[in-house]
């Protein structure tokens, strides 16, 4: 099952690097990694999306809180926000471009970049919407597609 | 005060008496430095034998070892040395040189990025860009080696931040807002594996190299005493009790002692400790234990629950949590149990075939032990290793150095040579096969020129021995790539010219006063004892086998 982390580290360089070669050792597989800094500006946070049993899960966790940058892992798949990014770059003919336009209103999607044969359409929200959005999409053509890893945050009191 | 001052400084402030290593240009300054200070440095002819003497001597002696290399082939010359560490748990701090930081990515001379090399094989590493940090970081590496599970630790130090000038203000504590190792255990946690203990009838404890680190012997023992349970170890926890003692069954696993294999099999509670239920020591990890519960204390979280099913998990240091366990226990009496294992040691005890004229292996470690029991005993790597295990009773944890994790092939000479440094009155002897001991012997050199008196006793079988073995047993006598012997190679000379003590044995009425001679000699002496080429290490559960399905040989 996927599950979504969330790991406050040192932000020093050097420790993407830690965490990545943590996760190609072990065998943890790494399906989305989103990296950001905080409140606080000498702690950053990253997303991760790994996939896996729940003993995996387990020395993932486990295993990321032995790293001396690492200040805190929580698991972060039950309950909470879930948001990615996408910029889509889509064709546009003059036929066409209400018909985008419209979609993109549904979706809550902005344009933010027009040009005579193509706007990009920048989305956000959770996977499936973007999913969603971007299979609209191709009956008009992409031209290019740029995702952002997945962020989380918990519901309510909850803090990481 | 000159960075590379700095560095020495904050060593001796850290206590450090001995460093192995070899210079080289990236780290010539820090050796300048080092030429004014108390601090013993021991040039060993190879960076690998540097690291491995600085990990045999905190093995020895429970202090951080350390270790230098330059950059570029100095510093790769250390990983397995570090790799080795780190598997095994074991203290260190290595200190490379590097490429001026301005050069640092242009491919210079003699660069190579030892920071994200040893990355998946450090507990953490360093590299250092901002030379006013040197104090506060050679600080962190101290405490994080040698606290919480000991690891080693790299401090990578290109040669500009080596000569810049900064102030020196050495922290006396520092605080690492990720790494706060939990050390007691959790009382309720305890209680549990109380309850677990009481209602056990059939509890054997298995100790692991976590009993050395935390010096937790005696609270190990008490609790053994008071339950009463049997005691097997790992091969890293040999020693955790003295394997004189009648509660021990001595070292479990692939060739461990039959009746070891049996106890912890038929067991109906493990009590482990310290240790991570290698694949070595737990045979088919399915059918490990099929009886009983499984309470595992760790300092590790990491370790609980990553190998086998655990039942109830400790996380602590061994020492503290074995303290508080004792008091929640009572003796009970066990009969049927004691009776049932005391059977087994007598039905299977370790045994090899005696032959009056050709040297058993065994027979080697049995007068070595006979001639010292108190010595210091390192291993190569293989049937000198495992015979070493079976046949040398060791008394405390510290006197068994062996690599353990990484299996690695040359450690037992340099290792022993960092021991011997520990304590130079003691006696270190490094058992070693004909294999092995290729692999670091230029450390002879080193031994030599340092009046580190080492023995080596060298099983020689003219094989890669245990590989042979395998060939013998599973790949139908094909022996492919192990013979080791030729027309014209000698040990004896060999030793002798590097200016120590050679020695040859082929009669198995020689062994005892060669042996006796090379306790006498305050020199280096290699023995080179030509054994018996085709004997195997007995009893073994083969690869994949359970520990209840191990094989002796019949005698």
């Amino acid at each position: 099952m996927r599950h979504t982390i969330a790991v406050l580290v040192e932000n020093k360089p050097g420790v993407l690097a830690r965490i990545s070669s943590l996760f190609r050792r072990r065998g943890f597989n790494i399906e989305s990694l989103a990296v950001g800094t905080t409140e606080k500006e000498s702690i950053s946070r990253m997303t991760i999306v790994v996939s896996g049993d729940d003993k995996t899960i387990e020395q993932v966790m486990k295993q990321l809180n032995k790293l001396v940058e690492v200040i805190k892992v929580s698991d972060l798949t039950q309950d909470s926000v879930e948001r990615e990014l996408a910029l889509v770059k889509v064709a546009v003919t003059p036929e066409k471009r209400s018909e985008i336009i419209e979609i993109a209103n549904i979706f809550r999607a902005r344009i933010v970049d027009v040009s005579r044969e193509s706007f990009i359409v920048e989305i956000t929200g959770d996977e499936d919407k973007i999913n969603a959005f971007i299979d609209l999409m191709r009956q008009y053509g992409i031209k290019e597609i740029s995702r952002t890893g997945k962020v989380s945050m918990a519901r309510g009191k909850r803090t990481v | 005060m000159r960075g590379a001052n700095a560095i020495i400084k904050a060593l001796e402030m850290e206590g450090v008496r001995h460093i192995f290593g070899i210079p080289g240009g990236a780290i010539i300054e820090v050796y300048d430095a080092l030429f004014d200070s108390e601090i013993t440095h021991i040039l060993t002819r190879h960076e690998q034998a540097a690291v491995h003497a600085a990990d045999g001597y905190a093995r020895a002696s429970g202090k951080t070892g350390v270790a230098f290399a330059t950059s570029g082939p100095g510093a790769t010359n250390t990983v397995t040395g570090i790799a080795n560490a780190y598997m095994d748990s074991s203290p260190i701090v290595v200190m490379t040189g590097q490429v001026p930081t301005a050069l640092i990515g242009n491919d210079a001379f003699q660069e190579a990025d030892i920071t994200g090399i040893t990355m998946p094989i450090t507990k953490h590493n360093y590299l250092v860009t901002d030379a006013t940090k040197l104090p506060e970081i050679i600080k962190e590496a101290f405490t994080i080696a040698s606290t919480g599970r000991p690891g080693p630790v790299l401090i990578d130090l290109p040669k500009d931040v080596t000569i810049a000038d900064i102030e020196f203000n050495y922290p006396e504590k520092i605080d690492l807002i990720g790494y706060k190792p939990k050390t007691a255990g959790h009382p309720r946690q305890i209680k549990r594996a109380s309850e677990l203990i009481m209602k056990s009838e059939r509890p054997v404890i298995l100790a692991g190299g976590g009993i050395r680190l935390s010096e937790a012997q005696e609270e190990l023992l008490k609790l053994a005493e008071t339950i009463p349970a049997f005691v097997v170890t790992t091969l890293m926890g040999k020693g955790a009790i003295s394997e004189t003692h009648p509660l021990c069954l001595g070292f479990v696993g692939m060739h461990g002692t039959k009746y070891a294999d049996y106890a912890l099999h038929e067991a109906d509670l493990v009590i482990a400790v310290g240790c991570r239920f290698s694949d070595r020591t737990t045979g088919r990890v399915s059918d490990f234990a099929p009886y009983a519960k499984i309470i595992h204390i760790d300092i590790d979280p990491a370790e609980i629950g990553k190998n086998v099913r655990v039942d109830v998990p400790i996380v602590g240091d061994a020492k503290l949590v074995l303290k508080e366990l004792v008091n929640h226990v009572q003796y009970k009496q066990r009969k049927e149990w004691e009776d049932k294992v005391n059977d087994w040691r007598r039905s299977y005890p370790l045994r090899y075939i005696k032959e009056k004229d050709k040297i058993k292996p065994q027979f080697v470690i049995e007068k070595v032990y006979e001639l010292n029991p108190d010595a210091i005993v390192t291993t190569e790597v293989g049937q000198n290793q495992m015979w070493a295990a079976q046949y040398f009773k060791v008394k405390h944890p510290r006197q068994f150095i062996s690599s353990g994790g990484l299996g690695t092939m040359g450690f037992g000479f340099p290792a022993a040579m960092g021991a011997q440094t520990a304590f130079p009155e003691k006696t270190v002897v490094d058992i070693a096969g004909d294999g092995s001991i290729l692999m670091n012997i230029q450390e002879l050199a080193t031994c030599v020129d340092y009046h580190i008196p080492v023995k080596i006793c060298v099983l020689n079988n003219a094989y890669l021995g245990m590989v042979r073995q395998w060939q013998e047993l599973f790949y139908n006598e094909r022996y492919s790539a192990t013979r080791l012997r030729y027309e014209g190679l000698s040990f004896e000379k060999i030793a002798k010219g590097f200016g120590a003590v050679g020695m040859t044995v082929e009669k198995p009425s020689e062994v005892e006063d060669a042996l006796k001679e090379a306790f006498e000699i305050d020199t280096p002496v290699l023995i080179d004892f030509w054994v018996e080429k085709l004997e195997n290490v007995y009893p073994m559960v083969p690869p994949g086998a359970a520990l209840n399905e191990v094989i002796d040989k019949e005698v």
